[in-house]
């Protein structure tokens, strides 16, 4: 079972505002969902997990100097600027 | 249309005049397939081609790329409304390959939001339709790539697959599409959905064009740390012994045709036990990342964004509730909550378990098999809007998820149609085996 408190949790968590008629679908949608994923409590707890299918580590490229993308092109995209930097909202009340 | 064929339209009347051709059919089109039309970049390039200015092993050829790969300063989107905005500073190394190739790239196709869907009906720019049937959905997620190779609006398309999003607008569009070995292609400028998945891959109308576009967007790039720096070279090679899965399915009309095809070989049947935890596994594994991916879009740096600032906790949640649509969301929730302390173990671990035992019952197969065939969809395509509930949608996967949790390359062949509509057949190979399957669909190709 999942309970609307849970919705509005795991929204906090996602940094994702919801509305009241958005959150009884989530928790419907969220308990078929996860009931569904229920066969995978069948797995032994011995096996290895796999992160990754492909059997590298560890690469790694020369360390040279390179030439970066330059900061006016890279804040091309971004809503706000100034002086060079990103503006955001406050961090610090 | 063939690149054979292409290359017959340029000699006929000029690369300029061909490619004002396929922009008035592009505009005149009822399927919304792009989000983005290249006009003037492709006129331009049309006529460098014609003055003999652009070469290379796709030279003057237009080929549509998915809008979740970057392209410098045309606009990438994701088919989301939190990037319909957002013009990239820099190409992705698949389009650095065409360009090099001589490639006209000639707009950006339509797609489920952020690849997260099985019908483009999640896309923030409206669902793309069918070309063989107007009332139906062209499959998702790659699908604007898949209906424009179907209709005949580019020649070469790009798509990307997480879970099938290739291999299903294939089939439903009668179209061939691969995934290719995990590392083959490099990820880099391919907007993260769930990258431990995802590889972008050729879409094309015949067997050759398809090889063509994989041996030059495949290789090594240093920039993706999970390449392999393999490359690939199209051959034919020997196929001898053939399995098909029997434990995955289709309807019994797909199943009828599917079976029509594969009686002319010599095949076992074989059971792959643990493909009963893969659809489990896969959107878990899937979800997880896409809810750590997707924690990048904060509306002060590139994208959407709200006009007010307030709190960075408030602002950050406001905008990405704005700018996400519904499967987006239910997603990255989804992920957030099989992460979260408590469910980590229950959820994501176990997953990646599964995974285990996904990867090595395919190693077993094939020791003993060259490919392994099975139908690509379970279904034939659906009626827009018919798809109502999300797991419903999500077990509309079950047949092309697997390969992706094991890092294997599949195709999608048409093999013909049922009630005038495609079916497409998916054959899985070994690791780097691309040119087996390809040998194969040669084969049946030969037959049809």
């Amino acid at each position: 079972m999942v309970s609307v408190e849970e919705v509005y949790y795991v929204s906090k968590l996602a940094k994702l505002s919801i509305s009241e008629e958005e959150v009884e679908k989530f928790r419907k949608d969220f308990e078929e969902i996860l009931s569904y994923f229920d066969i995978l409590d069948e797995i032994e707890e011995n096996i290895k997990p796999t992160f990754h299918v492909l059997e590298i580590s560890n690469i790694f490229r020369e360390d040279f100097e390179r030439e970066s993308i330059k900061q006016n092109k890279v804040l091309l995209n971004a809503p706000r600027r100034e002086e060079g930097y990103f503006i955001g909202p406050k961090v610090v009340e | 249309m063939r690149i054979s064929e292409w290359l017959k339209l340029l000699e006929e009347k000029g690369c300029v005049e061909a490619i004002k051709g396929l922009l008035e059919k592009i505009e005149r089109s009822e399927l919304n397939a792009y989000i983005t039309v290249c006009k003037n970049e492709a006129l331009k390039l049309a006529e460098d081609f014609d003055k003999g200015r652009l070469r290379g092993k796709l030279a003057g050829i237009p080929v549509a790329v998915k809008d979740n790969i970057t392209t410098t300063g045309v606009r990438t989107t994701c088919a989301s409304k939190i990037l319909s905005n957002y013009v990239p500073i820099f190409d992705a190394h698949v389009v650095e390959r065409l360009k090099a190739e001589g490639a006209i790239i000639i707009g950006k196709t339509n797609m489920d939001e952020f690849g997260m869907g099985t019908t483009t009906e999640t896309s923030y720019f409206g669902v793309v339709k069918n070309p063989h049937d107007l009332t139906r959905v062209a499959g998702g997620s790659s699908g604007g790539s898949a209906a424009v190779i179907a209709n005949g609006e580019a020649v070469l398309a790009l798509g990307s697959d997480t879970g099938g999003s290739i291999r299903c607008p294939a089939s439903f569009c009668g179209i061939y599409g691969l995934k290719p070995t995990y590392g083959l292609v490099s990820r880099y400028g391919l907007i993260p959905y769930a990258n431990s998945l995802e590889q972008i891959g050729p879409m094309a109308n015949c067997i050759e064009d398809l090889a063509l576009l994989l041996e030059i967007i495949s290789g090594k790039d240093e920039r993706d740390s999970t390449n392999s720096g393999r490359g690939f070279v199209f051959r034919m090679e020997k196929i001898s012994k053939i399995g098909i899965i029997k434990n995955m399915e289709a309807e019994d009309s797909i199943m009828d045709k599917f079976y029509e095809v594969m009686n002319n070989f010599d095949y076992e049947e074989i059971e792959i036990s643990s493909l009963k935890y893969a659809l489990s596994s896969y959107y878990v594994i899937a979800m997880s990342e896409a809810s750590s991916n997707l924690a990048r879009y904060d509306g002060v740096r590139y994208g959407y964004f709200s006009p007010q600032l307030s709190s960075w906790s408030d602002y950050y949640s406001r905008v990405r509730a704005e700018g996400f649509g519904e499967e987006v969301k239910r997603r990255i929730m989804l992920g957030s909550y099989a992460l979260s302390a408590g469910y980590y173990g229950k959820y994501y671990l176990k997953a990646l378990r599964a995974r285990t035992l996904i990867v090595d019952d395919f190693k077993n197969a094939f020791n003993e098999f060259d490919v392994l065939v099975s139908p690509t969809m379970p279904s034939l395509p659906f009626k827009i809007g018919e798809l109502k509930d999300p797991l419903t949608m999500y077990k509309m996967d079950v047949n092309t998820v697997p390969v992706n949790l094991a890092g294997l390359p599949a195709l999608n062949i048409p093999v013909g149609f049922v009630k005038g509509l495609p079916v497409g057949l998916q054959i899985i190979g070994n690791y780097f085996e691309e040119n087996k399957m390809l040998s194969f669909a040669k084969m049946i190709e030969e037959f049809s």
